[in-house]
């Protein structure tokens, strides 16, 4: 493996080159860091500016129609909501059940096969997605559903349920395997059938890392910009119930990605359009770090058990 | 009286997940399907050589083709030296504290940022207050710091699978940790960090938020000649093909997001095919 031992020679000193080299290791480590504070500080750099010239009032309000100066920002983050909600309701079942399946029931060969299509999925470019639901996806709901239009909140909760599943499942499928198999040994030992050792023992077991493969999904769709924007029909109507899921809606990523392009940079709209990040960034932070405390705690109480 | 006995339960309960994965995967193969078979009457040899002509209704994608192609170049420019850098400080030198677990929620929260945040940040920092313009190097700039966290945490993984023995047979014979680290641990732990680069480009190339802002030209009928210039990339093409020029014919848009399709399936294909022969010919 060591073929090349003259550069020891050609390097006068090895020490100085350690040192340097372990610096800058050290500074790619803490680059994490330092991109998510930079990206914070421009988002409040641009978008605090935002609370200066609009009220806060008249930004809660739900009227969002930015060439009348209305930016009432409620109609946007309910319709992220909906969206949110209805796709949560496809990868929940959909994303848990393939987990489970892949990790506890599929044979082998199943298992190998389907795990890197499931892959593909998350590759997918979502504009193609987006692509597609526009053509085939809403046309057919709006025949199904005999609706005035198939750009819907539910044509946008399906494709993004089909964006987080890939999530979901990943992260659900690492937590059973996780599961030390004494586990369900012990149960199948005692009489339990393979079905009830996976409801009463396994899943339990893996129920942390479950929850958090569900967060991670849901952060997965609160964030999807191109899909939404294709799909949704983009009306900025404030949705008030399920029902709603029928109807055109906008979502907060598909609003900065539709006007960031045509604002003018420093405008009041621009700066709108910054505060919106800072809610998505927000929403982000809060679902991600509630992800990871939920890994880290299960991790702490399994050593206080193991020790 | 119980409806259904334990075994008959267990049998429903297995056929409605059986059920269920295949509805899961059923859209997948049919997307891909899908747009082969309506893909392919465009490509030939014009549609992936020439330029637009017509309002881009007739001709060539070139320009989008280089343009993500040119992207994800640059994009692996600036994300594979920081995040090969990272996972290497993680998983050879970072010390078990907060310091390190504050990196690790940082690497967390950088994965979970939507990726139109990323175009803002993008359009913020390097467009504007660093001046670089609508060009290559905001975009690849944009798109390499969303990539990080997969080229990280995919090659931390793969360096820590290199086991602790290798590490101490080098540094007992003398060599330095450095000299470890690049003779011994980096070469064995390639395979799995190759994988992970070219996943984590993979996202980058199909993605359309954060170039939306940064890069990506309506339409540019040369191709770029300078990381300062704008390109038209793949996934904004067919954006805008499909939703922003009336009478495109069906055939071109369909014909895009095949050409957009196999550049991304390809990668994947790649990594993890890299992965698997990787995997089989471990010796440890």
């Amino acid at each position: 493996m060591i073929s090349n031992q003259s550069s020891q020679s050609k390097n006068p000193n090895p020490i100085k080159q350690e040192f340097l080299i372990t610096a800058l290791i050290k500074a790619a480590g803490y680059s994490a860091i330092v991109f998510v504070g930079m990206i914070f500080l421009f988002l409040m750099l641009e978008g605090l500016p935002a609370l200066k010239q609009v009220d806060l009032s008249s930004l809660l309000s739900s009227r969002w129609y930015p060439i009348e100066d209305y930016y009432g920002i409620l109609p946007l983050i309910g319709g992220s909501l909906i969206i949110t909600i209805g796709a949560t309701l496809i990868a929940l079942p959909f994303g848990v059940g393939t987990a489970i399946y892949l990790s506890e029931i599929a044979p082998r060969w199943v298992r190998e096969l389907l795990k890197p299509l499931v892959e593909i999925l998350g590759g997918l470019p979502s504009v193609v997605l987006g692509f597609l639901g526009m053509l085939v996806l809403s046309p057919y709901l709006r025949t199904l559903l005999d609706l005035p239009t198939g750009l819907t909140a539910l044509a946008g909760s399906i494709l993004l349920g089909g964006i987080a599943i890939p999530t979901v499942v990943s992260v659900a499928e690492d937590a059973l395997d996780a599961v030390p198999k004494s586990y369900r040994d012990a149960s199948l030992a005692i009489g339990a059938t393979e079905w009830q050792t996976i409801w009463r023992v396994t899943l339990p077991a893996a129920r942390s890392g479950v929850l958090t493969a569900i967060m991670l999904g849901i952060g997965r769709a609160i964030g999807e910009t191109m899909t939404v924007m294709m799909v949704t029909g983009n009306a900025p109507i404030l949705p008030t119930g399920l029902k709603d899921l029928l109807s055109p809606v906008r979502t907060m990523t598909a609003t900065i990605a539709a006007e960031m392009g045509e604002v003018a940079n420093g405008s009041t709209h621009y700066h709108v359009l910054f505060l919106i990040g800072i809610v998505l960034f927000l929403i982000s932070l809060t679902v991600n770090i509630t992800a990871s405390a939920v890994v880290f705690r299960q991790r702490k109480s399994q050593e206080r058990i193991l020790s | 009286m119980k409806l259904f006995n334990r075994q008959q339960k267990q049998q429903i309960g297995k056929s409605i997940l059986t059920l269920m994965t295949f509805f899961t995967v059923l859209p997948i193969v049919a997307t891909v399907i899908y747009i082969l078979i309506l893909g392919l009457p465009a490509i030939n040899l014009e549609f992936i050589t020439a330029f637009p002509r017509e309002g881009m209704r007739e001709g060539g994608i070139l320009p989008a083709i280089i343009g993500t192609f040119y992207l994800t170049l640059g994009t692996a420019f600036f994300a594979v030296p920081l995040g090969i850098g990272s996972a290497i400080y993680l998983s050879e030198y970072a010390p078990d504290n907060k310091a390190t677990q504050l990196i690790r929620i940082a690497i967390i929260n950088l994965a979970g940022i939507p990726s139109v945040v990323y175009g803002l940040f993008g359009l913020g920092l390097f467009v504007l207050f660093l001046q670089f313009g609508t060009s290559i190097l905001a975009g690849s700039l944009t798109l390499s710091i969303m990539t990080l966290p997969v080229v990280i945490s995919t090659a931390e993984e793969a360096i820590r699978a290199v086991p602790q023995a290798f590490r101490t047979v080098s540094i007992s014979l003398g060599a330095t940790k450095w000299q470890t680290i690049r003779r011994i641990v980096l070469p064995q732990a390639l395979p799995g960090i190759l994988t992970g680069v070219i996943l984590g480009l993979e996202r980058a190339a199909g993605e359309t938020a954060p170039i939306l802002f940064t890069v990506a030209a309506f339409f540019l009928p040369r191709l770029p000649n300078s990381p300062l210039d704008a390109t038209m990339a793949l996934p904004y093409h067919l954006f805008v093909i499909s939703t922003q020029v009336p009478g495109m014919p069906i055939k071109i848009q369909y014909g895009t997001a095949l050409v957009l399709l196999v550049f991304v399936l390809s990668m994947n294909l790649i990594a993890t095919t890299i992965r698997s022969r990787a995997r089989a010919r471990r010796q440890w």
